[in-house]
């Protein structure tokens, strides 16, 4: 399947910040997903191509991919486990 | 054994102090999860919105964000800067060398802290603090104060220096074995540094080092717009850290873009302030904070054609919506050195 067929349960935009407020942003909203739910973050900070698979990786979220479209970054979390 | 799995929240800057307490922890068999806190002094966000990046050309990486990941611990990044700004302008216990409010800042985040370990059944707290290492906020008084202030008595474990401290909740339940913590203290990193080597943790700069509230220069800018302003605004804080800045005899402040992605941030900022730049575009950009004298205004578009290429040029000074035209020349850096605010080298003694 394509990365943008990928159809998310929450859409979240943070353009014009930069790390660690997507993380932070990501984290807060993540909270309030149910498990199995996919989140949609949308991003202009270059660096967080590498911040959130990492962020993925060290919290245990499933990272399914990204893509790329006029300068912004589109993220896709599915959360598999509590974030408590 | 069927014991319970106690579980701690970790404040992890990411620094190596804070890596390595969680290290201390993990081996223990407790269940981390780490926190670490936006405040809105960031350098790692300020490197990175003004466009600048490593020597490879890669993005800056929040220390934190690279330690979780090392240490395969989950990472909760809390924003905590809409009520920093009050610790800043006005901290309880005041600041360290520069315009870092230390203790107020550690309580604020342990207060924080608490509120999730509450909320979210953990059981106590772990910090990478070490007795002796900084003068203001790590004394025996100090760490307890604090512990006081944020209302965690007993319940903050600081596995770096726990044999020189008292025993903890943690310690004295038996949750975690107190013959296998550490007993480090003062300045020295040296243990730290032998147990970054066993463990094959890759860290990065000294601790506090994500934090421009510890920066001389922006300390020096601080100081000196609260003496001569009264005030300091939500914007100042932002603005302390970006580019150069010149002080004119009318009180005026000028600030000047020191490259593209300083020049693109301040732009940002030209609703609220005037502004000058060199009217083909191809040189810097300065916000104007104030109301310059008719002579500040030609002084002005000087500073503008010495940061722009360093050679005379048109310059547009944008003041209230009214806009002017002068030739700058640019001044020799000698007579410009007396109106810029930075951490001046005489202050830097005792380092």
């Amino acid at each position: 399947m394509d990365i943008k067929d990928i159809k998310a349960d929450v859409v979240h935009d943070v353009t014009g910040t930069f790390c660690p407020v997507p993380l932070a942003e990501l984290t807060a909203k993540m909270k309030e997903m149910e498990i199995g739910q996919v989140i949609e973050l949308i991003a202009d900070d270059p660096g967080s191509i590498e911040d959130v698979p990492a962020w993925c990786k060290s919290t245990g979220q499933e990272f399914l991919g990204m893509f790329e479209e006029d300068g912004e970054y589109h993220f896709f979390v599915k959360k598999v486990k509590e974030m408590k | 054994m069927g014991e319970k799995k106690r579980r701690a929240l970790a404040l992890l800057s990411g620094g190596l102090d804070s890596s390595l307490a969680i290290k201390l922890v993990q081996e223990q068999g407790i269940e981390v999860k780490a926190l670490h806190f936006y405040t809105g002094f960031c350098i790692t966000e300020f490197k990175r919105r003004t466009g600048q990046t490593k020597e490879d050309g890669s993005p800056y990486v929040n220390p934190a964000v690279k330690a979780a990941a090392q240490l395969q611990v989950p990472l909760e990044i809390v924003d905590i800067s809409d009520e920093y700004y009050n610790v800043v302008i006005n901290p309880k216990y005041g600041y360290g060398k520069n315009v870092n409010p230390c203790v107020d800042c550690r309580i604020m985040m342990l207060r924080k802290a608490k509120e999730i370990m509450e909320k979210e059944g953990y059981d106590f707290i772990v910090t990478g603090e070490v007795l002796y290492q900084r003068p203001m906020s790590q004394t025996p008084e100090r760490l307890k104060l604090i512990e006081k202030e944020a209302g965690l008595e007993g319940l903050i474990l600081r596995p770096l220096s726990a044999k020189v401290l008292p025993p903890t909740i943690p310690e004295k339940e038996g949750w975690v074995d107190r013959s296998k913590l550490l007993g480090i203290k003062g300045r020295s990193r040296k243990v730290q540094i032998e147990l970054a080597k066993k463990y094959g943790l890759d860290y990065e700069q000294p601790a506090g080092g994500c934090c421009y509230l510890t920066d001389e220069t922006y300390a020096a800018r601080f100081k000196e717009a609260y003496a001569v302003e009264g005030i300091i605004t939500r914007d100042d804080l932002i603005l302390f850290a970006v580019g150069r800045h010149l002080r004119l005899p009318s009180g005026t402040k000028l600030i000047v873009a020191r490259n593209q992605g300083e020049v693109n941030f301040l732009k940002g900022f030209k609703n609220r302030y005037g502004y000058a730049y060199r009217k083909d575009g191809k040189g810097t950009f300065a916000l104007i904070k104030g109301n310059p004298t008719q002579e500040e205004l030609q002084l002005i578009a000087d500073i503008i054609a010495r940061y722009s290429k360093r050679e005379p040029a048109k310059v547009g000074i944008n003041i209230n919506g009214q806009e002017i035209e002068l030739i700058g020349t640019p001044p020799d850096d000698q007579f410009l050195e007396q109106f810029k605010i930075y951490a001046k080298k005489e202050v830097k003694h005792g380092h």
